[in-house]
């Protein structure tokens, strides 16, 4: 990979708003929210970094302030070095971000996933549907409070809902999640349930 | 023709041109020889399930080659893969699109229980939704396992009483 030596120079000369962030791999900027779209649209179109790779977020955790970041990765196809961008949302209630549907059209399904998962609304967006769970559902799956199980909601389907009588429940995790630990002799490090003193039939104790 | 029961077998030489079985016997025997699946291929066991329809395991061999993908013209749903929440309403909605007598195999772990997919997103077992007369384990089960569930279920056929009403409305 390629890194355009002057590309952090001059993003910052453009926008002084515009901090560098810690970053192993490509230059990265940290961008207050009302400036992001200026941001892109300066990278794109004077930087040539046409291709937007992926929108994405971080949920820093329920008690973090700000705690919502966007994340927007840039690739120039004629240039190939990327580039990476981040944004805090103002609110962590309602947390809300610019569309950059505007500048690229393929970022019209990655913020719906990003909303279908952190709940973060894009303004501007022309059609915020959720794009993986079902359009009722009633959580975001990717916040920190909600757990990997999941919480019981209902199906998409009212008739099928009534006929069945089952919903989504909270997985039965079993001791899981189960993952291997690093550094252990192989047979100790192989995945299983770490925390064995609940199942299924057994209540995890509080 | 070899023929998996001996209650159907005629010996034209002993009795003429008259066949005598049960009529559960009889029904059972066309059921359990020429059933159609239907796919509802929603993962990776799907491609498991192509290759048991395909030349090197040949699914003809048991008369379920005749993959249909109306539910209007199947017999056996094979849930062949992860059974997530928003698709688990629409394959109750086809499974009640088939027409008696039917049946179920959940291939797979993924069908039999949620499989490694401990999550909020995936139906903890398609048996929630639907009723199951075969699981097959393996993640993806072989072409054999399948195969091998098929035999399964068609002895589980030919031991049904045929005319019983098998279901009820709701």
């Amino acid at each position: 990979m390629t890194t355009d030596v002057d590309l952090p120079t001059a993003v910052s000369q453009q926008f002084p708003s515009a901090t560098p962030r810690p970053s192993l791999d490509c230059p990265a900027f940290n961008v207050p929210a009302g400036d992001v779209l200026a941001v892109l649209q300066y990278l794109r179109d004077t930087q040539a970094c046409d291709f937007l790779m992926d929108v994405t977020a971080i949920d820093w955790s329920a008690e973090a302030s700000p705690r919502f970041t966007v994340v927007w990765h840039l690739y120039s196809s004629t240039k190939h070095n990327y580039v990476r961008v981040a944004a805090a949302c103002e609110s962590n209630v309602e947390p809300a971000m610019p569309s950059a549907v505007v500048l690229w059209a393929g970022a019209d399904w990655h913020e719906r996933e990003v909303y279908d998962m952190f709940g973060i609304k894009f303004t501007g967006h022309p059609d915020l549907r959720r794009i993986l769970m079902w359009d009722a559902y009633p959580y975001f799956p990717l916040r920190k409070e909600f757990p990997l199980a999941g919480l019981p909601a209902e199906m998409s389907d009212a008739d099928i809902n009534a006929e069945i009588g089952v919903g989504v429940i909270s997985a039965p995790m079993a001791g899981g999640p189960f993952v291997a630990t690093p550094g252990e002799p192989m047979s100790d490090a192989e995945p299983r349930a770490k925390d064995e003193a609940w199942n299924e039939k057994k209540e995890k104790p509080e | 023709m070899v023929t998996a029961s001996p209650e159907v077998t005629y010996n034209s030489k002993i009795e003429g041109d008259i066949t005598v079985t049960r009529a559960d016997a009889a029904i059972n025997w066309l059921r359990t020889n020429s059933m159609w699946p239907m796919p509802m291929g929603l993962a990776c066991c799907a491609i498991e399930l192509m290759a048991t329809a395909s030349s090197r395991f040949d699914i003809a061999r048991f008369g379920a080659e005749v993959m249909r993908f109306s539910p209007r013209q199947s017999d056996c749903m094979i849930v062949a893969g992860t059974v997530t929440y928003k698709m688990a309403p629409v394959v109750r909605r086809i499974y009640d699109q088939m027409a008696a007598p039917k049946w179920v195999i959940a291939m797979g772990a993924c069908a039999s229980s949620g499989g490694m997919y401990r999550s909020y997103a995936t139906l903890q077992g398609v048996d929630r939704i639907i009723p199951v007369d075969v699981y097959v384990s393996g993640c993806p089960p072989r072409p054999e396992a399948l195969l091998d569930a098929l035999m399964k279920l068609q002895s589980k056929v030919r031991s049904e009483p045929a005319l019983k009403k098998q279901f009820t409305a709701a």
